[in-house]
Parts: C-alpha cells; structure tokens; sequence
C-alpha cells in the first residue's frame, strides 16, 4: 500500500456514462430510425452510428453504437441525453463543448477525436430531411466563416472532405482560396482540416 | 478494490521481497562509493559486488558494466558514442537498426536521421520478426552499428539476435542488443551471442526503478555520456546512485538464479491465458511469434472492439494490462510495432497485452478468463462494426 491514491482517468460522469451507457442501440429492439448518422472510421479507432426517430420536428428517441474508447463511448451517450426531446433546430446547434461540459469535461487530447456524438447527430438530422424530401435551414446556419478574406466556412471544409473533395491544405486553397489573401487564418484552417480528415477517416 | 490483478509486467514489475530487504538493510550506506575513507569503500564494495552479479546475469566482464539511470540512457548513448565516432570521421559512418525498437531508440534515430546521419531500418514479417535476409543485404563496409532489440516488450517475440550479430560482425559492424525484456525470462549471454552493447533495466526484473545498465564488450568504443567525474572510467560521471544498484545487483541475482523456474512458470501461465481467451471468445488474433516468444506474454487482438475500452472495463475489475490502441498513447496513431509486422490498423486499435511476472498466479489467469469474454462482448455489442470479415 502506498500513502497515494490516484483518480480514475476520466470524471464521475464520465464514468458512469461509460459504465452504464443510456439509449445505445441494442439490435434485438427493431428500432426504426427516421434518419441515421455516421462519423469517424474504425482505421482511426473513434466511429459513431445515430438514428434518431422524429416526432413534430422534435427528436423522440435516439440509438447510437460507438466504437471508441471509454470517452468516445460517454460522450455519445451523453449526447443521446441532451438531445432526446430537443427540437431539430437545437439539437443540430449541440456543440461538443456542451458535451464535454455536461460530462464534467474530458482531458484536452481527447476532445478533437473522441466527441463525435454531435457530428453524427446532424447527420442523422441530415438524413432526416433529406429522406423526407425537406430543406434543410440548419446546415448553412450552423456555418462559421474561418476565412474572412474568401468567406470559407467551417461545413464548407467539412464537406469538402466528407465528399473526397480535398485531402491536403494545398488542395484546399486551390479549391477555395482559403488562407490564400492576408493569411492569418492559415493556422486555424489547417487545424480544422486535420480535425475533419481524421474524423472522417480520410 | 477487492480485486487486483497486475498483468503489466512488461510496463515495469514491483521489486521483489529480497530486493526491498536488502534496499532497507543498506538505507545507512550514505557514503559516497567515490570517496577513499571507511563510508565511502563500503559503498563501493557494495556497488562492485552488485556489478559482478549483472556480469554474471548477462555472462560478460565485470569491467564491461557500466550504471546507468536506464536502458533509455544506455540506448540513447550507444547512439550518441556512433554519432561521435562519425563525426570524428570514421569511414563507418551508418548505422542499421530495425522498425520495432524501443521508442529511446526509434525517436533518437528521428533526431539523427533529422540532423543528417544514414540510419536505415530492418522491417520485420508478420511475426514482428527482424528479416536478416534484409539485414544482410543492407550491410557494408560502412556500416558501423547494427542494432537489434533482444525481445519485443509489446509482441513478445524474440529475434535471431545470435545470427544478426554474426551478420554484423561479417562486415565489421559493432552491435547492439536492447535485451530490457529478454532479461530474466530467456538466457542471455553476451559471450556466446557475441553481443558488444547491450542495453538492460532493473525495473523490468523486480528491481527498483531508476537504474540500468549499458554493457560494452573490452573491445568495444565508448565516448563519454556525462562529463564531470571520474565514474565508471570516466565515462558516466554522477555520484553513484548506490542503494538502487545495490537493489539492481540482488535482482540481477535472482534473475540469474531462479531463471528455468520463471521461465517454466511464465510459460505455463500464459498458455493457459491464450488457450482459454481462444476456446471462450470467437475472432480473437494472436498478434506475434507462434514459438519464439517471451513467456508471460501475450498480445491479442479482438476485432470489432477497442482497446481502450477494453483497457478500462478490465480496470474496473481489478485487472491491469496495457493496449496498442491510439486512444490510450494520446497520439492518432495506434502501436508502430503491430503495424510494422503488416497487422490491420484496426486490429492494433484493438489489440490488448498482457505480459505475466512472478507473481501472478493461476487463479488470476482464472479471473481473468472469467472476467474477459463478457466484456469484449460488451464492447464488441457497443460496437458500430458488427460483421467479422478477418
């Protein structure tokens, strides 16, 4: 025995959130998905599946399957909390900020890989609209312009990548122009851009 | 926790009864081993008494024992010692090494090779075996060193490193073994695998941590590594750290003594773990060699599920092993080693290691057996692939 005794690695939430994960998508329940989400690769060890069941444009229930490590599995099902019985809208505006908020937080090198849960939640919602032939107000909402100078946007990189579009920076300032006139958002630029490569497995 | 079960001795091993008693019996030993008055000698007695076990351990010179503070110091030197002597401007001036060392020798390759040096990597097959059909055909006359780690700390499979000696030495090459795994659970003997370097740390045989050793054959250039001092020739200057040699030399001793029987009992244990992992859970892979391998350990991979989770289901009750996962290093990538040896990206991610010691017993490996199927079961029903297509 020693005189020290440590934490566990991840908060109490966390903890139980890994230990008794809430809505996961158990297959013997036939749930029936109005719209599914996936996110990540298995080749980058974070993957997130959500489907969600829609009831008056809000979310009824959500099912989720993560492979990933212990805060990838907490965080998705913290996710499936804060969403089941949001509006569409709100829950498209989850931010993994508010994840990792409500899980009492995550150590910092595991944020960007493993709090994935909001992404495949719009994709779910995404799918959602797209399946039933509806417009989707909230993708260019949710945008935020990384680059000022040429008015390129968060989503509009992660589509971009998404679709096989770009795979370098270089590529990237061809395609948009991004951080080709004053250069300042270069650095955050690049960050998002290996953020959503490597999220999407590319 | 009622439970705890260490099966992480590859990370580091607790010390052992013997080497915690004479630790406290000597705590009084304060004399500097530098020094020429009654304190001092005693201090050097016991430093050189625990000097002739590590050469009786590792079947070399006594004179050829150098303390260090651990086989990261006594890899990164051996580097440094080449690097100096080419800069001195030896017409040997590259050095060969493999895909699966030690990251004290993987990341000091990346600083040289960064500053210019010719450092080429040996791959392994999918074993994680060293080729020495490559080796040999990266040899020549300017090759100065070739280094070749004894065992694999994450695989466990151990290398030719007899032959790979016998490679290097053809073409007039120095070479090195990391044996940090291979010691105390496989014979190693400089003498008659006529190793000239050899890299060892107490901490992984049940000795206190913090102390090593780098071993130089007679023959062999050494530059020195901290200046200042006339310890140990001259070469590694520091007040000698005096009661972890001490501790270092009685578990060199215990090493040496009870090594067939840690052997034997390793094995057993082991088998035992893969047997029943292989005959309770479908689609598992035994990562490594199927017959050179160390004893006590075991690394499987379990598609479909990740090892960090894993890694963290098994802690909560009570049973410690390490992964090769990405998640669990803080880096993207998962265990170089697993991927060296050509294994799946996936497959490294859920890769799981447990590496067994000498006091484990049979009923942990029965816990562990208990405990483990439900688990990878969990994961692999949490899991968003579900086909097994490997």
């Amino acid at each position: 025995m020693s005189s020290f005794m440590s934490q566990w690695v991840y908060t109490d939430t966390v903890k139980d959130h890994f230990m008794n994960p809430r809505n996961l998508w158990d297959e013997k329940e036939d749930f029936q998905a109005d719209g599914i989400g996936e996110v990540g690769s298995l080749a980058c060890g974070d993957q997130m599946r959500v489907g969600i069941q829609v009831k008056d444009d809000k979310i009824s229930a959500l099912r989720w399957l993560t492979y990933g490590c212990a805060s990838a599995i907490a965080s998705t099902s913290m996710m499936s909390e804060l969403a089941v019985g949001m509006s569409l809208e709100d829950a498209y505006h989850i931010t993994p900020n508010m994840i990792t908020d409500a899980l009492g937080g995550l150590p910092e090198h595991k944020f960007h890989c493993s709090v994935l849960g909001d992404k495949a939640l719009r994709a779910a919602i995404d799918d959602y609209l797209e399946k039933n032939g509806r417009p989707n107000p909230y993708k260019a909402n949710t945008a935020k312009i990384i680059c000022e100078c040429k008015g390129v946007t968060d989503v509009q990189i992660e589509e971009l990548v998404k679709n096989d579009k770009v795979k370098t920076f270089e590529e990237l300032q061809a395609l948009t122009g991004a951080s080709t006139a004053c250069g300042k958002c270069r650095g955050r630029i690049k960050e998002h851009l290996e953020e959503m490569l490597h999220i999407y497995g590319k | 926790m009622d439970k705890y079960i260490y099966l992480d001795n590859n990370a580091t091993t607790q010390m052992a009864d013997e080497v915690r008693e004479i630790m406290r019996e000597n705590e009084s030993l304060y004399g500097n081993a530098s020094s020429m008055h009654r304190a001092g000698r005693d201090a050097e007695c016991a430093i050189e008494w625990a000097r002739e076990e590590v050469a009786k351990l590792i079947d070399g010179e006594k004179s050829g024992v150098y303390f260090t503070s651990g086989a990261s110091e006594s890899n990164n030197t051996i580097f440094s010692t080449f690097r100096d002597i080419i800069d001195d401007g030896s017409k040997r001036n590259r050095i060969i090494t493999t895909t699966i060392e030690h990251p004290s020798i993987i990341e000091e390759v990346k600083y040289l090779k960064g500053k210019g040096y010719r450092i080429d990597e040996v791959g392994v097959d999918c074993y994680g075996k060293v080729k020495l059909d490559e080796l040999k055909s990266m040899l020549g006359d300017d090759v100065a060193l070739v280094s070749v780690m004894w065992a694999n700390n994450e695989t466990g499979t151990i290398q030719d490193v007899k032959e790979a000696a016998e490679l290097a030495h053809s073409c007039g090459a120095y070479f090195h073994s990391d044996a940090t795994q291979a010691i105390g659970k496989i014979p190693v003997s400089v003498k008659e695998c006529g190793i000239d370097y050899l890299s060892l740390s107490a901490h992984k045989f049940y000795g206190p941590k913090g102390i090593g050793v780098l071993y130089a054959a007679a023959k062999a250039p050494l530059k020195p590594f901290v200046h200042g001092g006339h310890q140990e020739g001259g070469l590694r200057a520091g007040t000698y750290n005096t009661l972890n040699i001490i501790g270092l030399g009685e578990a060199a001793k215990l090493a040496r003594e009870g090594l067939k029987e840690e052997y034997e009992k390793l094995y057993a244990l082991r088998e035992k773990l893969r047997k029943g992992i292989l005959e309770r859970i479908d689609h598992v892979i035994i990562n490594g060699h199927p017959t050179d391998f160390l004893p006590g350990t075991l690394n499987a991979s379990f598609p479909n599920a990740e090892g960090e989770s894993i890694l963290l289901y098994l802690d909560m009750e009570g049973i410690e092993v390490s992964t090769g996962s990405a998640c669990a290093t803080g880096s993207l990538e998962p265990s170089y080693v697993l991927l060296a040896s050509g294994l799946d990206v996936e497959l490294a991610h859920g890769s799981i290691r447990f590496s067994l010691g000498r006091y484990n017993t049979e009923s942990d490996i029965d816990y562990t057996l208990e405990k483990l199927p439900a688990i990878i079961e969990r994961v692999r029903t949490m899991s968003t692939r579900k086909g097994f297509d490997k």
